[in-house]
């Protein structure tokens, strides 16, 4: 019995050997990980990660930030400006001005049910983008469209109610199918139950990409097939499973166990793990650390007595030593941030004031604003009040809460007391920062290349009663000289000038701090060795939407 | 029986109207609605685009209001529409019911099979050579982390063996039986291992109160075999304390099992259930958690129903 069990144990391994893509697959499959399943394939409803990353490889948006963070056409033949003609800026009736914008659709593009692509589509998606009832979640971009003319089954102009210096980038309109998608919509209010990307995911004529959807398991995969309709250069692989592991460490185990080939960095594991993870099996794998927009934060409540006072706030951000909390926590690959605007963003100003650790400096300052050393080390003002702060952040967040423990011992030195006091998510941003029931609270800020701060930084956007407290700039920060760079920076065309203005808002943050700027996060890619093309942007755009670029490498 | 049945029902019923009413206001209490978050996954959106979302959704309604709306239209046989999904509630729940029902289901009569027999065993020869290690083995698998054994099969049948996948309910674009029941031993191993302890302890002690009653002395002085005497005599009462149990587990069928389904990324009933809490979509929760209501009342008759059978000297009042 033993005997003919060990000679089965050789054909065994001969067997999955064989099985293995190293040896008789042309690897003409990839698997990938991510940690969220997408609730909806529908691209106008919903915001979520997971969708945008599955969506990249089967629906082209018109406009994107690619790896260089430039503006470019997927769907569209030449970015319009006012130097080629096809930005045109108008004078409107209330004396402001708007801008007509002229797009052309790339003549080859096709549905994957062999329908082309066509301006009905661009009337039909405005149509559902402009109604109340449709449930399109940011519905800005199309309030500001008052129009739109067609010219041909391929070129059409928006009438733009106001010219901004990126009236280019209509990243946002992501056309749905109008041939079979328009039934769906004969009830405006329905048509988030109705969508055919709800209830006919696999239908093929819902995507324009170089994939399609073929198959779709709730909860568990997406599984993508090339569109025989697409007409650019073809992706290399016959399928792609976006595969959702939602626990970081069974995702690792899929990883080395083969199940899935790689990890997508914009849903992988967060940089703590990254780095836990290429100590033990880097040399199995390719990691790409790519620096990118979610800027890690605290934000002050500066409507609290203590932190009201700038200074106080500049002797907070001088008492950290971030540097060495990224070399120590992040080996280096976390980098500082000096403010909201990421050093590859084209707003970036290195004039930018810097703050180095400087616990002296920051000691003489706590001492001119009154707050000197008591009993216990505690600082305590002149009515006895310990300069006792509260830090929050969201409970679970093994990243933040790691940070937020060096923190408090690095504040503490400073006579700092600094109570830690996390909530889940949903109460931290459903509920506590909304409502500005905090003193600290540290998470992260998502935007885009040349991203305005009008909803972080503009006062109309402290979140209030009055708005329902849907405003994000949750510091409370209340600067008409901000105000007045938020307002110019938007309809500046001029690059030089929008620059200075860039640089003003930057040196104005940093000097008036609301918030202390901590680190931009890290997205960290597992790739195997065998796979190549893959560039991850850093920006909210997917690596996907390139996925005809990756290729195995012999 | 059946006066007992039907008073039993109503009040199953009433039950059930009043956790709906219990499940809706707490989910609706709780911080953030809906669009709160989605708007953390798109900084983007306007306070306009708020406002406007929570009406299309519904949420500029009282929450009383909301449900009594629902209500209505449950009772009209309309469940609803589940926002996380994208789907009706049932389309959203049916498939991950069924893929719960076979991973709770198969692990649930597997440790009782294995419980039985280990239990019976150890309640033979108490504190014999036999009952040391059942023991052992019982305290060992109640105490160790679901995670913990369900991380340590995945190292050793996935990432070591390579023998079985990881994780998953199916290989993409495959529909064989082998390759769905391959995707089921892991996390059905980590179920059985998991709840096969306290099974057996209470099968055990079952036992050994049923082993050392008169009427099994008795069978035993009139020469029936060490068999008979365990499942016809001793089984019968002992039974009875395991069924209120094994009653009390029958909800854990459909509202799944969280730690096991992340783990392996299946897509069952506990992560419906928190998803659907944890994204505040009203529809899809309220009718997964009165599900598994209703299933864990309905056992619990069932149950109380099996008493009679088992032990004639219970009567129903």
């Amino acid at each position: 019995m033993g005997q003919r069990g060990s000679r089965r144990l050789p054909a065994l391994a001969i067997a999955l050997l064989l099985s293995s893509p190293a040896f008789g697959d042309e690897r003409d499959s990839l698997t990938i990980g991510i940690t969220q399943f997408p609730s909806t394939l529908n691209p106008n409803i919903d915001a979520m990660a997971a969708k945008s990353y599955v969506l990249g490889m089967a629906l082209r948006p018109f406009t994107v930030y690619d790896a260089d963070w430039q503006l470019i056409c997927l769907l569209c033949v030449t970015l319009p400006s006012i130097e080629n003609g096809l930005a045109v800026p108008v004078d409107l009736a209330d004396g402001k001005k708007g801008i007509d914008i002229t797009y052309t659709i790339r003549p080859e593009a096709n549905w994957g049910d062999g329908a082309p692509v066509t301006t009905d589509d661009v009337l039909f998606t405005y149509e559902v983008g402009r109604d109340p009832k449709s449930a399109v979640g940011n519905a800005e971009f199309y309030r500001r469209i008052t129009g739109i003319d067609v010219k041909d089954e391929k070129t059409f102009t928006l009438h733009v109610d106001k010219l901004t210096f990126d009236y280019a980038a209509i990243n946002d309109f992501v056309l749905l199918p109008a041939h079979i998608e328009r039934a769906a919509f004969a009830d405006p209010a329905q048509y988030r139950v109705r969508t055919l990307y709800n209830t006919e995911p696999t239908n093929p004529g819902l995507y324009n990409g170089p994939y399609r959807v073929s198959e779709v398991a709730a909860g568990s995969y997406v599984l993508l097939e090339p569109n025989p309709h697409w007409a650019g250069s073809p992706g290399h692989f016959r399928r792609i499973t976006v595969r959702a592991i939602e626990n970081t460490a069974a995702l690792e185990a899929n990883l080395l166990s083969g199940t899935i080939d790689m990890v997508a960095g914009e849903l992988g594991l967060s940089l703590d793990e990254a780095l836990a993870f290429e100590k033990r099996h880097g040399d199995a794998f390719r990691m790409i650390y790519q620096p990118g927009l979610v800027y890690e934060h605290i934000d002050l409540n500066l409507d609290r007595p203590a932190l009201a006072d700038r200074r106080v706030r500049e002797a907070l951000i001088l008492g950290l030593d971030r540097e060495a909390i990224s070399k120590s926590l992040f080996a280096g690959r976390q980098k500082v941030a000096d403010s909201f605007v990421h050093p590859l963003d084209a707003g970036y100003s290195a004039d930018t004031p810097r703050y180095q650790y400087d616990p002296a400096r920051a000691a003489t300052l706590l001492d001119a604003t009154g707050w000197q050393v008591g009993p216990g080390g505690i600082r305590r003002n002149a009515a006895g009040q310990t300069l006792s702060l509260e830090l929050m952040t969201t409970a679970g967040n093994r990243t933040r809460e790691l940070v937020e423990q060096v923190l408090q011992s690095q504040w503490r030195k400073l006579g700092v007391d600094i109570r830690i006091k996390n909530e889940p998510a949903r109460v931290l941003f459903g509920e506590t920062v909304p409502h500005r029931r905090f003193d600290m609270a540290m998470y992260a800020w998502i935007s885009a290349p040349e991203n305005v701060p009008r909803s972080i930084l503009h006062s109309s956007e402290v979140p209030d009663a009055a708005n329902g407290f849907a405003g994000q700039n949750a510091a409370g920060f209340n600067s008409p000289e901000m105000d007045r760079l938020i307002d110019a920076l938007e309809i500046e065309l001029d690059p030089r000038k929008r620059k200075a203005l860039w640089a003003d808002a930057q040196r104005l943050y940093a000097t008036e701090l609301p918030s202390l700027p901590l680190f931009f996060r890290s997205d960290v890619f597992i790739l195997p060795k065998w796979l190549s093309g893959v560039r991850p942007t850093g920006n909210q755009y997917p690596t996907t939407l390139w996925i005809t670029d990756w290729t195995v490498q012999p | 029986m059946i006066r007992f049945s039907a008073i039993r029902l109503v009040e199953i019923a009433v039950t059930v109207l009043v956790m709906s009413f219990l499940i809706y206001v707490l989910i609706g209490l709780m911080p953030g609605d809906p669009i709160d978050l989605m708007r953390q996954a798109d900084p983007r959106m306007s306070a306009a685009d708020v406002a406007r979302l929570k009406v299309v959704y519904g949420l500029d309604q009282p929450l009383f209001a909301r449900y009594l709306g629902w209500l209505r239209l449950a009772l009209a046989g309309d469940l609803g529409y589940s926002r996380l999904f994208a789907a009706p509630v049932w389309s959203a729940l049916l498939p991950r019911l069924g893929n719960s029902l076979l991973l709770m289901g198969s692990s649930f009569f597997l440790a009782l099979a294995l419980a039985l027999g280990l239990g019976i065993a150890a309640a033979r020869r108490p504190n014999s050579r036999l009952d040391g290690p059942i023991n052992l083995f019982c305290f060992a698998g109640v105490s160790m982390p679901t995670f913990w054994l369900a991380l340590v099969l995945i190292l050793v049948f996935a990432t070591g063996l390579g023998w079985l996948p990881a994780s998953g309910i199916a290989t993409a674009g495959t529909s064989g039986l082998g390759d769905r029941l391959s995707h089921l031993v892991l996390p059905v191993a980590t179920l059985t291992l998991a709840s096969i302890g306290g099974y057996t302890r209470y099968v055990r002690a079952a036992m050994k109160e049923a082993l050392a009653q008169d009427h099994i002395r008795t069978a035993r002085a009139k020469g029936a075999s060490e068999a008979r005497v365990i499942l016809h005599h001793a089984m019968r009462s002992a039974l009875i304390p395991v069924t209120t149990i094994l009653a009390l587990s029958f909800g854990g069928l459909v509202s799944g099992a969280l730690v096991t389904e992340t783990m392996f990324a299946y897509p069952g009933m506990g992560k419906l259930i928190f998803d659907a809490v944890m994204g505040n979509d009203y529809n899809l929760a309220l009718v997964a958690l009165l599900l598994a209501t209703i299933t864990t009342m309905l056992a619990n008759l069932a149950a109380d129903l099996a008493y009679g059978w088992l032990d004639p000297r219970v009567s129903y009042r």
